[in-house]
């Protein structure tokens, strides 16, 4: 019998403690996928950043640095530069990402750090309790825009891979979602491209993966599943944004 | 023989720390210690090290973090308003106990301030700085020389300790030029680095991390880190006496007022006081023993700082009911830096005071 499915070696035999409906999950395997294909793991140093992924090192069988809150793509630059021959990887939320650490991401992505960066954008802030997020769609009701985010208070929503497309350093920019087999499907593929620019030394490569928080945003997972197609793909929409020729 | 150079002392430090192994500098330009960037950033990657303008003083500390976190001996340096800034990420450094060394050419505050010579940030460097209730070693070098010997030396504590060490100077310390006799480095035995991650090599997995959620496990960890505090105390105090011996007043100071004190104190001498001067090197751990012995002697201690009083406070800790206490301060700013003659007239006054 021909075994056709396993666990990726790059993750351990374990449970995640995530809620029920929760991508990060699913998010982890892609990234396990693809240190397996390029056969990583051994030399890979994961950053983990302040959010629900904090405990990443308790899932992949890897070495990993915790960072600061936002500051993962600094902390991944220090780690890169002194050891250029390791594979580096941060995996961060929205709020991480986006708002905190807004000036490491986009300068470490400027210097063209040869990293790979994982963004998870579920439209809030899952660890705290469900805020607002600099990624909540205009109108959403979180904890702290319990009216709905107002666009003429709260600014809108950052799309964040067209952002990364803009700047020089980048090599590979994209948006995924896990809300459907066929997206995860093309959320492996891009996850894998992603990841070889870095095993090629390629140079920065960015992956926004849309996900569902169904705890924070009052829904079951069926339903959170739901909005990701219905509300979340026509703001942000998928595709691959920049991809550097060799 | 070694040679003889002429050079500033911010850019002694740089080349103390090239000469302890450092090759990965992360900094921000701010004055008083841009040398050092500058410095740096034309002498690494001759040595295939990697120098890097961060974006801030947030990424800097943070890119510190991460090399240090590979086994690599790293730095930052910047000056108060950018510490300020550092706090958070030496305070991650600091839980997850990673060594690295943070050079502070401090200047002049609150606020934007001033960039004159200050000793302003004593609490901030000495009390812990960031949250979480942690202690890093602070050396306060007083010359050019020790700018370069202490650099050396806090890379040793770093990796003795796993913690950040800092040194801490100011616009005197490392902007003027002095002869500096580069030694090399002396060796001493450090444990190997079995914590750095390195990409796991088929091994155990490693990982680097402040967080600590486990029921007592923060709780053991905070105790393990005041373990370490208490070995430092016992092991790491340097200080230095000069005169102290019979002396009736012991003047007390660090860093670049200390060596104002030194002229001051050779004055009165001159006139026959018998006074002495002490200077913490270490300003944590606090050269507590040395110092109780010496106010004990002399019966008063004179704490001269450039702020309103800081290192005063440890001062008093240490010395108890042995001997009595008094202040002499000058906050930082334009044309507030004491004069030897000024400290002598402070000295005579406390003198006679003890005489009578």
């Amino acid at each position: 019998m021909q075994q056709v499915f396993k666990r990726p070696q790059s993750l351990k035999d374990v449970q995640t403690h995530f809620c029920p409906g929760c991508h990060h999950g699913t998010i982890h395997r892609l990234v396990a996928d693809a240190m397996d294909l390029y056969g990583v793991q051994d030399r890979t140093i994961g950053v983990a950043s302040v959010g629900c992924s904090v405990f990443l090192y308790g899932y992949f069988d890897i070495d990993v640095v915790e960072a600061p809150h936002g500051r993962a793509p600094a902390v991944a630059t220090g780690v890169k530069r002194a050891r250029p021959d390791s594979f580096v990887f941060t995996y961060q939320g929205d709020g991480d990402l986006a708002a905190i650490g807004t000036a490491e991401i986009i300068h470490a992505a400027n210097r063209g750090e040869d990293i790979t960066v994982v963004f998870v954008n579920n439209t809030t802030y899952g660890m705290t309790g469900g805020q607002m997020a600099p990624t909540t769609l205009v109108g959403q009701k979180t904890s702290t825009s319990p009216y709905g985010r107002d666009k003429s208070k709260d600014g809108s929503p950052i799309r964040m891979a067209e952002l990364m497309a803009q700047l020089g350093g980048v090599a590979y920019s994209a948006r995924v979602a896990v809300d459907s087999p066929k997206h995860v499907l093309e959320a492996k593929k891009v996850m894998r491209e992603a990841f070889g620019y870095q095993a090629q030394g390629k140079g920065f490569s960015f992956v926004e993966v849309l996900s569902a928080c169904p705890t924070n945003w009052g829904m079951n997972p069926l339903k959170a599943n739901a909005r990701i197609g219905e509300e979340m793909i026509p703001y942000f929409p998928l595709g691959v944004f920049k991809k550097e020729e060799a | 023989m070694s040679k003889r150079l002429f050079v500033k002392g911010n850019e002694a430090a740089a080349m103390g720390a090239v000469e302890a192994g450092c090759r990965y500098y992360f900094g921000y330009p701010i004055t008083p210690q841009s040398d050092i960037p500058e410095y740096l950033s034309r002498e690494l990657p001759p040595l295939n090290g990697e120098f890097i303008q961060a974006e801030s003083e947030i990424g800097a500390i943070n890119m510190l973090l991460g090399a240090s976190a590979t086994g690599a001996r790293a730095m930052t340096s910047s000056s108060s308003p950018g510490i300020s800034l550092k706090q958070e990420g030496i305070s991650y450094m600091a839980g997850a106990e990673l060594p690295g060394v943070i050079i502070n050419i401090s200047r002049s505050g609150p606020g934007l301030g001033g960039i004159d010579a200050s000793q302003s940030d004593y609490f901030q460097c000495v009390k812990g700085g960031g949250h979480g209730g942690y202690h890093i070693p602070v050396l306060a070098p007083n010359s050019v020389q020790e700018m370069y010997d202490l650099t050396m030396h806090a890379f040793d504590l770093a990796d003795l300790y796993r913690t950040p060490v800092m040194l801490l100077g100011d616009s005197v310390i490392g902007q003027m030029k002095e002869a500096l006799i580069p030694n090399p480095r002396p060796v001493r035995e450090l444990p190997a680095k079995g914590w750095a991650v390195r990409g796991k090599s088929g091994a155990e997995q490693r990982v680097v991390k402040s967080l600590f959620l486990g029921d007592g496990e923060l709780e053991a960890h905070n105790w393990h880190l005041h373990a370490k505090y208490q070995v430092m105390k016992e092991k790491e105090c340097i200080s230095e006496e000069y005169e102290t011996a019979d002396a009736r007043l012991i003047v007390a100071g660090f860093g670049s007022v200390s060596r104002i004190a030194h002229t001051a104190v050779t004055m009165a001498r001159a006139e026959g006081m018998k006074v002495g001067l002490f200077r913490p090197v270490t300003l944590f751990p606090f050269p507590e023993q040395a110092l109780a012995q010496a106010a004990a002697r002399a019966g008063k201690v004179l704490v001269v700082e450039l702020n309103t009083g800081q290192m005063v406070e440890d001062v008093r800790l240490s010395v108890g009911a042995a001997a009595q206490v008094s202040f002499y301060g000058r906050p930082p700013g334009a044309g507030s830096l004491p004069s030897p003659e000024e400290l002598l007239e402070v000295i005579r006054k406390n003198y006679e005071e003890t005489a009578r």
